[in-house]
C-alpha cells in the first residue's frame, strides 16, 4: 500500500529532509540499504558504520549517541531510528525531549540513573583525560552535590531535568546539523 | 493507485498535501453529508484504530479498502446531529489536533509517532468537513512553512554577522590554549581597534579630507609651505620620521589647515568641522565607554547563577556541531581549562591561612610599591628640569640621550617597574585575580605619573613658544614694513607683492609642536613595546629552546624558561596608549589612523607571539567581573586625558598663524560665529536666552539632583535584587532537605515492607509455588514503591504504551537483567528495576 510513504507528513518532518536523511543513510551503505522502502525492509546499520559519519567523528559521545537511539542498546539503527536521533538532534526539537535523550545519552550503564561513574566516564571523554584523578573526583562529587535534589548520591531524571532547564547553553550545544 | 500517491507525497510534501486532501475531499464527496456520527461515534473510533493497527504491518491496499467499507457503513446525516453530540466531536477533534501539534515532543520511537500521526489525521480529516474547518489546514500548513523560512532567513542573517567579527577564530583558538584571562585581552584589543575605526572615520572623513580636497593646495600659502630655511632637509628620513619637513607640512597636523570660513563649492564650514570633530571625538568616546560598562554590568548580574556551575559544565559544554579535528582539539583543550578554572576557584574558596601573617606582608608590600612610585616621580621630575636645562642651552649641544632624556627614561620606568611589582606581589598571595587587579592599579600609578610629568613639560614648552609670539609679531610688522618701503622707493605704483610663500617669515605654532610630540610619543611607545616583544619572549624562546641541549641545568624548568602573556602590562599599555591618542588627536588628525595601523599590526604580533613564545600560565582563572575593571580604568583615563585638551582649548588663545582658529581669541568662539552668521536670527536669540547664567545654574542644579534620585533608586534596587537571590537559594537548599528526608523516610517504609512480606513469603512457602511468591513480593513492594518515591518517579506513563507492552514482558525480564536494555521513560518495567536499586543504597 506503501504506507511508508506516506508516513512522512510535513506536521511531523519536512519531506524533503527526510529525503536527505535517506540519501545520507545509503551512502553508509549502498549495498544494504534499498533505496525503495515500499515493502518495509527491515535492515539495520551497525554502530560502526554510522559513527564514522562526518557529523558524529569527532564527538566523544558519538557511541553513546547511536545506542542510545537503537532499539536493540547495541548501536544498530534502522532507518526510522536514524531518523529520529537527528530530528531529536535538530534545532527544532522541544527542549523537554532533548532532555530525556540527552539524559540516556550519559548513562554509560543504562541503568537509568546517571551515577558517579558515568560522570566520571562523562568528564574523562570531555578532556580527554587529562585532569589527575583527584581533580576528576572533585568535579564528579561537586556535580552530584548541585544536582542531586532526592539525596540518593546519584541523579535520576528529574534531578537532571531539573539541572538542564535552567542551563542557558543547552539548547545550542546540543544539537546537530544535517 | 495508494503506491502512486505515495510516491508523490514524498517528492514534494505541498503535492503530497494536495493529494492528501484530494483523496479526503474525494471521500467526503462520495460519502456526501454522512461524514459524522453520533452515537456510532466511540465505536467508529475503536474500528479505526483497529484497522490502522493491523495495516502498520506490511501494507497491503486492503487496509484503504477496509477503511472504505468501514466508511460506507455507518452512513449518517448531520441533520440528526444534536448540539452535545457536536460538542463532543468538537472536543474529540480539539483533543487530536492537540495530540498531532505536540507528537513531535514525545519520546515515542518513530513507528509509533507515526502511527498515531496517521491515525488522529484521518480522524480530524474525516470529521473535518462536517464542522466546516476543511480550509483551516491549508492555511496552516502556509504558516508553517513561512515560520520555516522565516527562521532559516534569521539563522543564515546571525551567521552572516558572526562571520564579520574579525579575527574570531584567532581569538577562540588563543582562549582554548591559554584560558579566558589571556583570551580577554585580545578581546579588549579588538574592541579599542573598532573604537578607533570609527574615530579614523570621523577625523578622515570630516577633517582631512575636506581639507585636501576642497582647501588650498600645498605651496600657496605661507602656512603650508615648508619654510625657505628648511626646505633643504624637508624630504630626509630622520626629518620624516620625527614628522617634521613635509609630513609637518600637511593635512597630518593642526598647522595646515586653513582659517578661511568656508571651503569648496560644498561651501564646507572647515574651522566649524574641526571643532565639532574634536568634541565628537571625545563624546563618542565617553558614551562607548559607559554604554559597554552598563552592558557588562547588567550581564555580570544575570549570569551569575552559581547554582550549578560544574553540572553545566559537564553536560552542555561540548557543542555536538563540531566536526573538524582542529576544532575537535581546541574545544578539548578548552573544557579542561575551563574545568582546572572552574577547580581553582573552588579550592581557593576552600583555602583559609593564617590572617595575621598575610596582613603583615600586605601591608610590607604596599609599603615597597609606594616606595618604588616615590622614587620613580622623583626620577622624571629630575630628567624633565634637565631636558628644561638642556633647551635653553640649545639642543645641538648635547648627545642623543640627552636629547631623548625624558622618552628613554619614562619608557625604561614603564618596563621595568611592572616587574618589580610583580615580584612584590608574590609576598601578599592574594588569588590570582585580586592580585591582577592590585597589579593593574600600581602601574597605573605609575603611568598616571609619567604622563602627568610629560604634560607639565609639554605646557612649559607651550608657554615658551607663546612668548616667542609676541617676538616675531613684532619682527613680521618690522619686515612688512621694510619690504613695503622698499618697493615705495623703487616704483610709486607698486606691483602687488609676490612673495613666494616660503619666504613669509613664519610665527611659532605651538599646537602643531604639541600634536608632533604626541606622534612621536606614540610611535617611540609602539617601537618599544615590540622590541620587548620580539627580545623579551621571542628571544628568549629561541634562546631556551636550543641552548637547552648544551646548558647545565634544565632551562625550561628552571630559571629563565618560556615567558607567561603579561595580561595587566599590555592591557594598562593598551588603556594608556589610548588616552594619548585622546589627548593629542585635537591637535594632530592623523593620530587616530597610526592607531588603527598599530592596533592591527599588534593584533596579529601579538597573537603570534603568544601561540609561538608563551605557555599558559600555571594558575588558569577566569577573567569575568575583569572585564568593567578595564572598562572602568579606561573611563578614568578618558576623563584624565580630555582635562589637558580641554584646558588648552579654554584658555589658551590659538596661535595667530596656523590652523583653523588663527586670528581668533578662544578656539570655541567658531562656534558663537556659527550660529550668529548661519543660523536664522531668532536662533541666535533664543541661545543667548538659553545661555544666560540664571538659567544655565538651576538647570545644572537640576540635573544633579535628577543623578542623585537616579542613583538611589538602582541602589535600593540593586539591594533588593540581592535579597531575593538569597531568598531563592534558601528556598532551594530547603526543597533538597525536605526531599533528602521524604527519600529516607521512603526507604524506611520499604525496609518494613520487605520485612514484612518476606515474613509473608516464609510463612506461604510451604503453601505456594516459588514462582507466585515472588511475584506477590514483587506487588507489594512496588506498590509501596510508587506510594513513597513521589518526587523521584520518572515522568508518568503515556497513555499509548500500555497497549504495546503486555503485562506478562517486565517480569521475566527483570529477573535476567538489571539494567533493562529496552528502557523508556514510564515503562512500568522501571519500576521493578528500582527495585533492586533500593536495597544496594541501604547497604551504602
Amino acid at each position: 500500500m506503501g504506507n511508508k510513504q506516506t508516513i512522512f507528513t510535513d506536521e511531523q518532518l519536512d519531506a524533503y529532509q527526510v529525503r536527505l536523511l535517506h540519501g545520507r543513510y545509503h551512502e553508509l551503505a549502498p549495498h544494504l540499504v534499498p533505496m525503495d522502502y515500499t515493502n518495509d525492509p527491515d535492515c539495520k546499520l551497525p554502530l560502526a558504520l554510522i559513527v564514522n559519519m562526518p557529523e558524529l567523528k569527532e564527538n566523544p559521545f558519538r557511541n553513546r549517541i547511536v545506542e542510545a537511539f537503537s532499539e536493540d542498546g547495541a548501536g544498530n539503527l534502522s532507518f526510522n531510528e536514524f531518523v529520529d536521533m537527528f530530528s531529536v538532534l535538530s534545532e527544532m526539537a522541544p527542549r523537554e525531549l532533548k532532555a530525556i535523550y540527552a539524559f540516556k545519552i550519559y548513562d554509560f550503564n543504562v541503568d537509568n540513573y546517571l551515577c558517579k561513574e558515568d560522570l566520571e566516564k562523562t568528564l574523562n571523554k570531555l578532556t580527554k583525560e587529562e585532569l589527575t584523578p583527584e581533580e576528576v573526583e572533585l568535579v564528579c562529587e561537586k556535580t552530584i552535590e548541585e544536582a542531586d535534589l532526592d539525596g540518593d548520591n546519584k541523579l535520576s531524571f528529574t534531578d537532571f531535568e531539573n539541572m538542564i532547564s535552567r542551563a542557558p547553553d543547552f539548547l545550542s550545544t546540543f544539537h546537530i546539523r544535517i | 493507485m495508494e503506491q502512486e500517491k505515495g510516491e508523490t507525497g514524498e517528492t514534494n510534501e505541498k503535492g503530497k498535501k494536495k493529494h492528501g486532501s484530494a483523496k479526503k475531499e474525494e471521500k467526503e464527496e462520495d460519502e456526501g453529508k454522512h461524514t459524522v456520527k453520533e452515537e456510532a461515534q466511540e465505536v467508529k473510533k475503536k474500528k479505526h484504530k483497529k484497522v490502522i493497527v493491523t495495516s502498520s504491518e506490511p501494507e497491503t491496499s486492503e487496509a484503504d479498502d477496509h477503511e472504505d467499507d468501514d466508511n460506507e457503513e455507518t452512513e449518517v446525516r448531520p441533520e440528526s446531529l444534536s448540539p452535545e453530540e457536536l460538542e463532543k466531536l468538537k472536543e474529540a477533534m480539539d483533543e487530536r489536533k492537540k495530540l498531532i501539534q505536540s507528537l513531535r515532543g514525545k519520546p515515542w520511537p518513530m513507528k509509533q509517532k507515526l502511527d498515531t500521526l496517521r491515525e488522529s489525521q484521518e480522524f480530524v480529516e474525516k470529521h473535518e468537513g462536517a464542522l466546516g474547518k476543511g480550509r483551516g489546514r491549508k492555511l496552516y500548513a502556509y504558516k508553517v512553512m513561512m515560520t520555516k523560512k522565516w527562521m532559516k532567513f534569521q539563522r543564515d542573517f546571525e551567521n552572516f554577522k558572526t562571520a564579520c567579527i574579525p579575527w574570531e577564530m584567532k581569538i577562540k583558538e588563543i582562549e582554548s590554549h591559554f584560558g579566558s584571562s589571556v583570551a580577554s585581552y585580545f578581546i579588549f584589543l579588538r574592541w579599542m581597534y573598532g573604537i578607533n575605526m570609527i574615530l579614523f572615520g570621523l577625523t578622515f572623513g570630516l577633517v582631512m579630507v575636506p581639507e585636501a580636497l576642497m582647501g588650498k593646495s600645498y605651496g600657496s600659502i605661507p602656512r603650508k609651505t615648508v619654510p625657505r630655511a628648511e626646505e633643504a632637509s624637508a624630504m630626509d628620513f630622520a626629518v620624516l620620521w620625527d614628522f617634521g619637513g613635509y609630513a609637518q607640512y600637511s593635512v597630518l597636523f593642526y598647522g595646515y589647515y586653513n582659517n578661511q570660513r568656508a571651503i569648496g563649492w560644498l561651501k564646507f564650514r572647515m574651522p566649524l568641522s574641526y571643532f565639532l570633530v574634536g568634541v565628537g571625538t571625545v563624546a563618542y568616546s565617553y558614551m562607548v565607554v559607559i554604554r559597554t560598562m552598563a552592558r557588562n554590568a547588567n550581564e555580570s548580574g544575570i549570569g551569575d547563577d552559581n547554582s550549578f556551575n560544574f553540572s553545566w559544565k559537564m553536560f552542555t559544554s561540548w557543542d555536538y556541531l563540531i566536526g573538524n579535528p582542529e576544532t575537535a582539539d581546541n574545544k578539548f583543550a578548552s573544557i579542561t581549562t575551563s574545568f582546572k578554572e572552574a577547580i581553582l576557584e573552588e579550592q581557593e574558596s576552600l583555602k583559609d591561612d593564617n590572617i595575621h601573617l598575610t596582613r603583615f606582608l600586605r601591608v610590607l608590600a604596599n609599603f615597597l610599591v609606594l616606595c618604588c612610585l616615590a622614587g620613580s616621580g622623583y626620577l622624571i621630575y629630575f630628567v624633565v628640569r634637565r631636558s628644561q636645562k638642556f633647551t635653553l642651552d640649545g639642543l645641538e649641544n648635547h648627545t642623543w640621550w640627552e636629547r631623548n632624556e625624558v622618552n628613554m627614561v619614562m619608557s625604561l620606568l614603564g618596563m621595568f617597574c611592572p616587574m618589580l611589582f610583580d615580584v612584590i606581589s608574590t609576598l601578599e598571595n592574594y588569588h590570582p585575580r585580586v592580585a591582577l587587579q592590585w597589579q593593574l592599579g600600581r602601574i597605573f600609578a605609575l603611568f598616571l605619573g609619567n604622563l602627568y610629568t610629560f604634560i607639565i613639560a609639554l605646557m612649559d614648552e607651550i608657554n615658551i613658544k607663546r612668548e616667542e609670539e609676541n617676538i616675531v609679531k613684532f619682527n613680521i610688522t618690522m619686515w612688512e614694513a621694510s619690504l613695503y618701503n622698499g618697493t615705495l622707493m623703487e616704483n610709486s605704483t607698486a606691483p602687488p607683492f609676490t612673495i613666494h610663500p616660503a619666504d613669509v617669515p613664519r610665527g611659532p605654532c605651538w599646537e602643531t609642536m604639541v600634536g608632533q610630540e604626541f606622534v612621536r610619543l606614540i610611535i617611540s611607545d609602539t617601537m618599544m613595546t615590540y622590541i620587548t616583544l620580539l627580545i623579551g619572549d621571542f628571544l628568549r624562546a629561541v634562546l631556551v629552546r636550543f641552548l637547552n641541549n648544551c646548558w647545565c641545568w634544565d632551562l625550561e624548568a628552571g630559571f629563565p624558561s618560556y615567558s607567561e602573556f603579561d595580561v595587566s602590562g599590555n592591557v594598562l599599555g593598551l588603556i594608556f596608549n589610548q588616552g594619548m591618542i585622546w589627548m593629542g588627536a585635537f591637535y594632530a588628525p592623523c593620530l587616530p589612523a597610526l592607531n588603527v595601523l598599530r592596533l592591527h599590526v599588534s593584533m596579529y604580533l601579538q597573537c603570534w607571539a603568544v601561540m609561538c613564545c608563551n605557555v599558559p600560565q600555571e594558575r588558569v582563572f577566569k577573567a569575568s567581573g575583569s572585564n568593567n575593571f578595564y572598562m572602568a580604568m579606561l573611563l578614568v583615563i578618558l576623563f584624565l586625558s580630555t582635562l589637558p585638551a580641554i584646558y588648552t582649548i579654554v584658555t589658551i588663545p590659538p596661535s595667530f598663524d596656523c590652523g583653523p582658529f588663527s586670528g581668533k581669541k578662544r578656539m570655541f568662539d567658531v562656534i558663537h560665529e556659527t550660529l550668529e552668521s548661519d543660523f536664522p536670527v531668532w536662533f541666535s536669540k533664543v541661545f543667548s536666552y538659553a545661555s544666560n547664567p540664571g538659567l544655565v545654574l538651576p538647570f545644572i542644579l537640576l540635573m544633579a539632583l535628577a543623578i542623585y534620585y537616579l542613583q538611589s533608586t538602582a541602589k535600593s534596587y540593586k539591594e533588593a535584587n540581592v535579597e531575593l537571590k538569597k531568598k531563592v537559594q534558601m528556598q532551594n537548599e530547603e526543597n533538597k532537605k525536605k526531599n533528602k528526608r521524604a527519600a529516607l523516610k521512603a526507604q524506611l517504609d520499604l525496609e518494613e515492607a520487605r520485612k514484612a512480606a518476606s515474613q509473608a513469603a516464609e510463612q506461604q512457602k510451604n503453601n505456594a509455588s516459588p514462582h507466585d511468591q515472588e511475584a506477590n513480593v514483587d506487588n507489594g513492594v512496588s506498590q509501596i514503591l510508587h506510594h513513597g518515591k513521589n518526587g523521584s518517579n520518572p515522568p508518568p506513563p503515556v497513555r499509548g504504551q500500555e497497549c504495546y507492552l503486555p503485562a506478562p514482558v517486565p517480569r521475566t525480564n527483570h529477573r535476567g537483567i538489571h539494567g533493562a536494555t529496552g528502557y523508556r521513560p514510564g515503562c512500568p518495567q522501571q519500576s521493578e528495576t528500582r527495585m533492586y536499586r533500593v536495597p544496594s543504597l541501604q547497604r551504602h
